[in-house]
């Protein structure tokens, strides 16, 4: 019996996972709803159906969740797009026309930010990479932290001292006097905008960023603005293509305006148009952030695997090259994101499954390989020296580890049911400023250290 | 239980508003209750699926027809509980005059239509 009631328990809860994925269905909504399946499966079983038989006929007798959630956000329109982004404090927002106004001012604004350095002789494309590698955060990221700030009502004064932030930063990036052909100037540029991400996501949080459900939402925003900006880049892609050749059945050469003008600036306008699509689409989305993670967990997995693996079997040991060990780090910062969606994404109440302990391999094997890059990462540098790049690769892999560490140890007690879901989910979002403070530090103390070499 | 004929979605979702309010009318009672005595008023010929029930409780809560409140069930669980307001009552004495109308006005016609068709129906052999 008891091994009855746990099975149907484990049935209402992935029920409930997935009729509380569709947004126009809030928390309370899902709670009615769960109390009215229980109750006929509690009918039922006083008739004499048994708990599975029981289950499947209240779940058919709910109806099809797809019309009833079309209900639910007829009923609750204002719910799809703002329930879960704005807190209760402005619940209101803005008007849609003003909004698209806003955005298209600021897009606006962003593009001609990339076009106005042209002025000073100093055009988008080869002769002045070094300027746009100091500078190209500062053309896009102030814009849309005056979008967010815009958005989430924050006070002049509040916007004016992230504003400062950016001007700080650019200062630094601008008196440095990093060397030509050195390594610290492209690691800068690289880190640059992770430092300055956190910015904008005080601004998304509205000066609410010490709150882990705000940094969640922030870590949702992130990773959709990233799947659109992708969306936007391949149809901007394909509508160069094809305006080059329409263009050269006439005669003309129109790749010179797209190459100056169009790409430039449309990447720019792209960042400001994409998080406004976020933020007006985010029921329809939200739904893909999931199923992306369900397709690519197990695929890294055994990705992740098959080259341990091999790598054992072989017995080879990784030769560093600089691009391998960047490569190593886009993986496990790529193995991170999954994790954080698969944790954003999941109900905290939800029991352990299948997929957890998928996810809890993910981050095990995940870790072996931070491990095997480290020792790689450790033997090269006691071969040959501290340098820009190993240093950075050495910390990027060690603030990863740590993080991979305390999950996989939160994720095994989670599994074995001695701690809450919830924990894993605090330690993500409280780990999320670590990220931002490296990128910090190779911004600003390793070009001091390494002679901006 | 017996299985509803198939009674047109329009006149399910017309008629719900009256429905609910009535039940609510007779008593304050949760979502499983109302939809119980649905179908014990209806004989069970009235099938909504359960779920839509639950859009219709919140559209009426929020036009002011009925007021919710979470409270502790009997066996514990969080449940949620309807009370039908002044407001409500006013729509229900509404609504009670527009569906006699219709009905009236359908009776009429049924047995007009009844007299006359029964006639033509056995001269055409059917």
């Amino acid at each position: 019996m008891t091994a009855n009631t746990e099975a149907l328990e484990r049935q209402i809860a992935e029920w409930r996972t997935y009729v509380a994925r569709g947004k126009a269905m809030a928390g309370p909504d899902v709670e009615e709803l769960e109390g009215h399946l229980r109750d006929q499966i509690e009918a039922l079983t006083a008739a004499g159906l048994d708990a599975d038989e029981a289950f499947l006929v209240a779940v058919k007798r709910i109806g099809s969740l797809n019309a009833l959630s079309r209900e639910f956000a007829r009923e609750h329109s204002e719910r799809l797009w703002r329930q879960l982004v704005l807190g209760a404090e402005s619940p209101g927002g803005k008007p849609p026309r003003t909004e698209a106004a806003v955005v298209l001012v600021l897009a606006a604004a962003a593009a001609v930010a990339m076009k106005l350095p042209e002025l000073f002789g100093l055009g988008f494309g080869p002769g002045s990479e070094e300027f746009y590698a100091r500078n190209l955060s500062f053309l896009v990221l102030p814009f849309l932290t005056i979008y967010l700030a815009w958005k989430r009502g924050l006070s002049i004064s509040a916007l004016t001292r992230l504003l400062v932030l950016f001007a700080a930063a650019g200062v630094v990036m601008n008196l440095y006097p990093f060397q030509l052909q050195g390594h610290t100037l492209p690691l800068a540029a690289i880190h640059l905008p992770i430092a300055l991400w956190l910015v904008v996501g005080v601004a998304y949080a509205g000066f609410r960023w010490r709150e882990s459900s705000e940094r969640m939402h922030f870590v949702r925003f992130s990773g959709e603005l990233f799947i659109y900006y992708v969306l936007i880049a391949l149809g901007g892609a394909v509508l160069s293509l094809l305006t080059v050749g329409m263009f050269q059945a006439i005669g003309l050469d129109a790749e010179e305006f797209i190459s100056r003008w169009l790409a430039p600036c449309g990447a720019a306008g792209a960042v400001l148009v994409g998080s406004w699509l976020v933020e007006m689409k985010q029921g329809v989305i939200e739904n893909m952030a999931p199923v992306l993670t369900r397709v690519f967990t197990p695929l890294f997995v055994l990705a992740l695997v098959a080259f341990l693996a091999t790598m054992v079997w072989t017995s080879r040991g990784i030769d560093l090259e600089r691009e391998v060990l960047i490569g190593f780090d886009v993986l496990l910062v790529v193995v991170l994101g999954l994790l954080l969606y698969a944790v954003s994404a999941r109900d905290p109440l939800a029991p352990p499954g299948h997929f957890d302990a998928l996810q809890l391999a993910l981050v095990v094997s995940a870790l072996v390989v931070d491990v095997v890059a480290l020792a790689a990462i450790a033997a090269r540098i006691s071969d040959f020296g501290f340098t820009p790049n190993r240093t950075a690769a050495l910390g990027e892999n060690l603030v990863l580890l740590v993080n991979l560490v305390w999950s996989a140890w939160l994720y095994a007690r989670f599994m074995r049911g001695r701690s809450p879901f919830g924990a894993l989910e605090r330690w993500q979002t409280s780990y999320l400023p670590v990220y931002a403070v490296w990128a910090l530090v190779v911004v600003v103390v390793f070009p001091l250290v390494f002679g901006f070499a | 239980m017996a299985q509803g004929m198939d009674i047109n979605k329009d006149l399910v979702a017309a008629s719900a508003t009256p429905l609910v309010l009535a039940i609510l009318a007779e008593r304050d009672s949760y979502g499983y209750a109302i939809l119980k005595r649905v179908s014990e008023l209806s004989g069970g010929q009235l099938a909504w699926s359960d779920g839509m029930l639950y859009p219709v409780l919140h559209r009426l809560e929020r036009l002011g027809y009925v007021s919710g409140k979470w409270a502790k069930s009997e066996s514990g669980r969080r449940r949620k509980y309807y009370r039908i307001t002044q407001r409500g009552r006013e729509q229900l004495d509404a609504e009670r005059r527009q569906w006699q109308a219709v009905d009236t006005a359908l009776r009429n016609v049924w047995s007009v239509l009844a007299a006359r068709t029964t006639p033509e129906l056995l001269s055409q052999g059917c």
